[in-house]
């Protein structure tokens, strides 16, 4: 009995960590399968919305600071993805290696800007009292605070979903996703496209970043600790798939928690290693490929 | 290779090679790491600049190197029967079974090459023979270079832990800490980076380098010729490992410590920082670079350590941004104006 419990609870702990993990991810997955480029900062942005979510909380104390600092930190962390892609990434995108290196430069100093304004030590993000609490479930205890992370997750793909498939920034979105050239060629802005999604990626990253902001201290390098499961996630879930990505993060989250009840974390981190690249010796496309006859997709 | 390209370079071997009668021992035994670090660098010229691989994850190989070369070291310290002091502090009673064949100095030895090559062979054959590369492949190295560095801070009873292996006062019998030692391994060091940089060149210039550009440039082209690319990206892949083991090796031996902090994510990175400043096609360029911006590193982190971030960070923008090419781009640019004016004139 103990055991199932204990499972149920890790399970749980899995679906919150998947959560986190594909909050962290979607913008990285957007962008990837409009440009082919990784944002190697991504994860300072997630900090950027934990330090917003810290300032909006401290100011505005309660359930409206909580409910002030997610539009907050998704602003912000948009506008400074915005002004990311306008003048780095635009200039790279042709070569996606470079990118990643020159947008992990923008990290190193965006990490060292967060040093020296906010300290090396981490600050607290002041949660309301309510989510201080947990819900019983017979023998299980589940936090609030991971509970409502679970929500906003879920409540964000759905939205996202709906962009995608229900307005016309969607169907730009869909069309430059498949063929680039083609999208451009009969006249939509590809480049404004490119911004628009780089830029709403960011700021999910900003609402990533305060969910962190609620279940830990926001430190500089807090970013970087979600990051490399994040890239995990873009690498299985399949190019530039929303759905392939979210069921690479409930499987990677799932299964960190699990392996959790035999190992510690360090040993999982590697197991989660090992499962991705046994996971590419079988699909090496991702979870959700696109069909395409493209040679270089 | 032209004439003044040969003359060139035996100067400068000669005079790195009488540096230790000009300089004191911090300082030469600071430029020998140096140039440890530079052997890492050549292999990323043959990974990046060559094969068009980025890697993420060199410290992986790096630290394999080190670690192999100071196990033996902690090991060779012993009287027989005796462990390690940290293994005792953590409890142990007795050697972890791959701890034991580190107590022969020839297992250490062919394993600062031979781990890190083989471990690299593997894992780059498990991705590249299913198409996974370019910007996947480097996220994953980076995500193998966090594992490993967690891995060996949290087996503090094994490895050491966050403090890494340190305190080797010998090597094969021969105390490390006088003046002819820290000469002889300065010689040893320039010796494996001469031999190192040459090998690359012979390999640039065979066929097996024709191929090796051939798979950065259109790796499917070669596909349609009838070339399986994936075994070259795997040799070139562990050609570079081997290289940063070595590296690895004799960067402990002048460091005298080895530590998690030398082989995950942000020393990985840096790595290619030095390659892209020289210039990532250019064999003396990388080599250049890696002791200018760690000697840069030295002096800038010791007067103001928060700087060394901002520089480091600017420096990736700025050079991948403006000067893809390099130092080396620069000084060819230099060169072929120099020419022109010439010629016109």
């Amino acid at each position: 009995m103990d055991g199932v419990v204990l499972a149920l609870g890790q399970g749980f702990n899995g679906l919150s960590v998947a959560s986190l993990y594909l909050l962290a991810a979607l913008g990285l997955a957007l962008s990837f399968g409009l440009m082919r480029v990784i944002n190697m900062a991504h994860g300072e942005l997630l900090m950027l919305g934990g330090y917003i979510a810290y300032l909006v909380m401290k100011a505005v104390p309660g359930t409206a600071g909580l409910l002030l600092a997610l539009p907050a930190a998704f602003a912000g962390s948009a506008l400074v993805g915005a002004a990311i892609e306008a003048v780095l990434i635009r200039r790279l995108a042709a070569r996606p290696l470079d990118t990643l290196l020159a947008t992990w430069g923008l990290s190193l100093i965006l990490q060292q800007a967060a040093r020296n304004i906010f300290g090396p030590i981490g600050v607290e993000v002041r949660a309301p009292a309510w989510m201080n609490t947990a819900v019983s479930l017979g023998a299980l205890s589940l936090p609030t605070t991971r509970i409502l992370i679970i929500v906003l997750c879920a409540v964000l793909l759905g939205g996202l979903a709906l962009l995608l498939t229900r307005t016309r920034i969607g169907l730009l979105v869909r069309a430059v996703n498949q063929d680039r050239m083609m999208a451009a060629a009969v006249g939509i802005d590809v480049r404004r496209v490119d911004m628009v999604m780089f830029a709403l990626g960011s700021g999910v990253a900003g609402l990533a970043g305060v969910a962190l902001g609620l279940l830990g201290p926001v430190t500089p390098t807090v970013g970087q600790s979600y990051i490399v499961p994040a890239f995990l996630v873009v690498v299985m879930g399949g190019l530039g798939s929303i759905t392939g990505s979210t069921v690479a993060a409930v499987i990677l989250g799932l299964f960190s928690a699990m392996v959790q009840i035999f190992v510690d974390v360090s040993v999982s981190q590697v197991l989660m290693l090992v499962l991705v690249i046994a996971f590419i010796q079988f699909r090496p496309q991702g979870v959700l490929a696109p069909r395409s006859r493209a040679l270089d997709a | 290779m032209t004439r003044i390209q040969l003359i060139a370079g035996v100067a400068a071997t000669l005079a790195a090679a009488a540096l230790p009668f000009l300089i004191g021992s911090y300082d030469l035994n600071l430029i020998a790491r140096f140039m440890a670090l530079g052997i890492l660098a050549l292999g990323v010229v043959l990974l990046w600049g060559e094969t068009g691989i980025l890697s993420l994850g060199q410290g992986v190989y790096f630290g394999l190197g080190g670690y192999a070369l100071a196990m033996h070291l902690k090991l060779s310290a012993l009287a027989p029967g005796e462990i390690p002091d940290f293994m005792v502090w953590s409890g142990l009673k007795t050697l972890p079974w791959w701890w034991a064949p580190f107590e022969n100095p020839m297992v250490a030895l062919v394993g600062v090459v031979a781990i890190p090559g083989l471990f690299a062979g593997l894992f780059a054959w498990m991705v590249f023979h299913r198409r996974v590369g370019g910007t996947y492949f480097a996220l994953i190295t980076q995500a193998l270079a966090l594992a490993f560095a967690t891995l060996l801070i949290s087996q503090q009873a094994t490895t050491g832990g966050f403090n890494g292996l340190t305190e080797f006062p010998t090597l094969f019998g021969i105390d490390l800490n006088t003046m002819g030692a820290v000469r002889g391994l300065y010689w040893i060091t320039l010796a494996a980076l001469v031999g190192a940089g040459l090998l690359l060149a012979v390999i640039r210039g065979s066929r097996f380098g024709t191929l090796l550009r051939a798979v950065r440039d259109g790796e499917n082209r070669m596909r349609f010729l009838g070339y399986d690319p994936t075994p070259y990206k795997v040799a070139a892949f562990a050609i570079a490992a081997m290289l940063a083991g070595l590296a690895g090796a004799l960067f402990t031996l002048h460091a005298g410590v080895v530590s998690p902090a030398l082989v995950g994510v942000v020393p990985s990175i840096e790595m290619i920082i030095w390659v892209a400043i020289g210039g990532r096609h250019s064999l003396v360029g990388a080599i250049v670079a890696a002791l200018l911006v760690n000697l840069a590193r030295d002096r800038i982190s010791s007067a103001l350590p928060e700087l060394w971030l901002y520089v480091l960070g600017a420096l990736f923008i700025v050079v991948v941004t403006l000067m893809p090419r390099g130092l080396a781009g620069v000084a060819e640019d230099l060169a072929a104006r120099f020419r022109r004016r010439k010629e016109a004139a």
